[in-house]
């Protein structure tokens, strides 16, 4: 046991490192995030009650998108050198595996986007009550994305027009985070009780917890076959 | 058991099932179009325009049905390996696109006289629209995959997950459309349906049903024939039939 605890450290520490030294990898989605949802006044005009009312979907919206930009870096890189083939072959659970690169990946993609949405936020006129459930709300639903997205990834891996074809799989799949994160949000706005968006939130997090890194196991053995 | 799991003797068995199904699915929808639209009575409050719902409802049963149906098929390939619930899974998946494609466009039809746009954030039209999504995205895996074995594993494992996710989906619709659209309107507008209309709306299911066996076995057989063009028994079979 002490060992696999120490893969999962090393693996971990490895997906950081090596992330951090391509860092434009990282910046890229982040910034993507930003321009999508900075464009929205520029087409909608900057009247601050319209931003307001939709706000919360384009900030979500937007944070569904940067997850699916960046999820060809999760497997993709590991894939094309040969690294990915050695960790199938180790001794210890892929499943367990792949769930430490989404919580690597989760870490320099959907913790980023969480920490730069206040901004956003502000910029749209959001009220500040709703600010922090925007934190909290992208907090719960980005592991998500980054959970089903993996096994988008996998199943896609080394296909021709990964890219598009990801965003094809994964983005229906997307649509309850979505629309518990963005209700939630939208609720401050409207002073409505949002304790049920939490707690689905939360449930949806537990349940991709629990079936997206066996599912992305499963679906890397079949595309490293 | 494995003598029907065998795609040769599948083939000639499909062969000789597809005119008798074909038979029933061409009785069933005549008796069910002329119940439903000659027979029935024009709705108290839709009028003659409700008739849509004799196609329109059973296409969207099937759209579901098919998916669990390609899902399951799908279990079966990934667990024990069988090569004709890969072919079955494949060859369903156009064919319940087709069907979700139905339930939309009858939708809208529909929407337009009665709610006077083409289209309404209606839950169960929503739902239907995102597992049409999810048909696209399983055909476009498969086709993008070139080795058939392996575009069916795959396939198989996108098919369970969005199985499990159908239900959430349609129920992060439902509450999302509540929240929207406090007075909304209820499809089916009378909570119990009249005997003269349930009948030919169940005969319309069981044609649609049986439909989709027929399309499904025409299909497999072409799929056989294509996955088996190298072996013995598709050589003779084509020089015998000339």
């Amino acid at each position: 046991m002490p060992n696999l605890i120490k893969a999962i450290v090393c693996l971990f520490r490895r997906d950081l490192t090596v992330a951090l030294r391509r860092s434009t990898d990282i910046l890229t989605p982040l910034v993507f995030f930003t321009i999508v949802v900075s464009l929205f006044p520029l087409g909608l005009g900057p009247e601050p009650s319209v931003l307001r009312t939709i706000a919360p979907g384009v900030i979500w919206v937007a944070a569904l998108l940067a997850t699916m930009l960046s999820l060809n870096r999760l497997f993709a890189n590991d894939y094309a050198d040969g690294t990915l083939e050695q960790m199938a072959l180790a001794p210890y659970p892929l499943t367990v595996l792949v769930l430490v690169k989404i919580a690597s990946h989760w870490a320099l993609t959907g913790l980023p986007l969480v920490l730069i949405s206040p901004l956003l936020a502000l910029q749209m006129h959001l009220p500040e009550s709703a600010i922090s459930t925007l934190i909290f709300t992208l907090l719960l639903g980005t592991p998500v994305l980054s959970l089903l997205g993996a096994v988008g990834a996998a199943l896609t891996l080394g296909l021709r027009g990964g890219g598009v074809l990801v965003s094809l799989l994964v983005l229906p799949l997307y649509t309850p985070v979505l629309i518990f994160g963005a209700g939630a949000v939208a609720g401050v706005v409207a002073d409505i009780d949002i304790q049920a968006h939490y707690s689905l939130l939360g449930a949806f997090l537990v349940l991709a917890l629990t079936f997206a890194p066996w599912a992305a196991a499963a679906a890397l053995r079949v595309s490293l076959d | 058991m494995h003598k029907y799991a065998s795609p040769k003797f599948f083939y000639s068995l499909a062969g000789r099932m597809t005119p008798w199904l074909g038979g029933v699915t061409a009785l069933l929808l005549l008796s069910g179009l002329y119940l439903g639209l000659f027979v029935a009575p024009p709705d108290y409050q839709q009028g003659e325009s409700y008739r849509i719902m004799f196609i329109h409802v059973p296409a969207a049963w099937m759209s579901m049905f098919v998916y669990m149906l390609m899902a399951g098929s799908g279990a079966v390939a990934l667990v024990w390996n069988i090569k004709l619930a890969e072919i079955f899974a494949s060859c369903s998946a156009p064919i319940g696109a087709s069907f979700t494609f139905l339930a939309l466009v009858t939708g809208s039809l529909w929407g337009k006289p009665m709610w006077g746009t083409w289209w309404v954030w209606d839950a169960r039209l929503t739902s239907e629209l995102i597992l049409f999504f999810l048909y696209i995205g399983y055909m476009a895996l498969e086709a993008s995959i070139d080795d058939p074995r392996r575009a069916a594993r795959a396939s198989a494992i996108l098919a369970l997950v969005g199985v499990v996710n159908i239900p959430v989906i349609h129920f992060s619709v439902q509450w999302w459309n509540t929240l929207h659209q406090p007075a909304s309107v209820s499809k089916m507008g009378v909570p119990t349906i009249a005997t003269s209309m349930l009948i030919p709306l169940l005969l319309m299911a069981l044609a649609f049903t049986v439909y989709f066996f027929v399309a499904v076995l025409i299909r497999m057989r072409n799929d056989i024939l294509e996955r088996e063009r190298h072996t013995g028994w598709v050589a003779q079979m084509l020089e015998s039939k000339p």
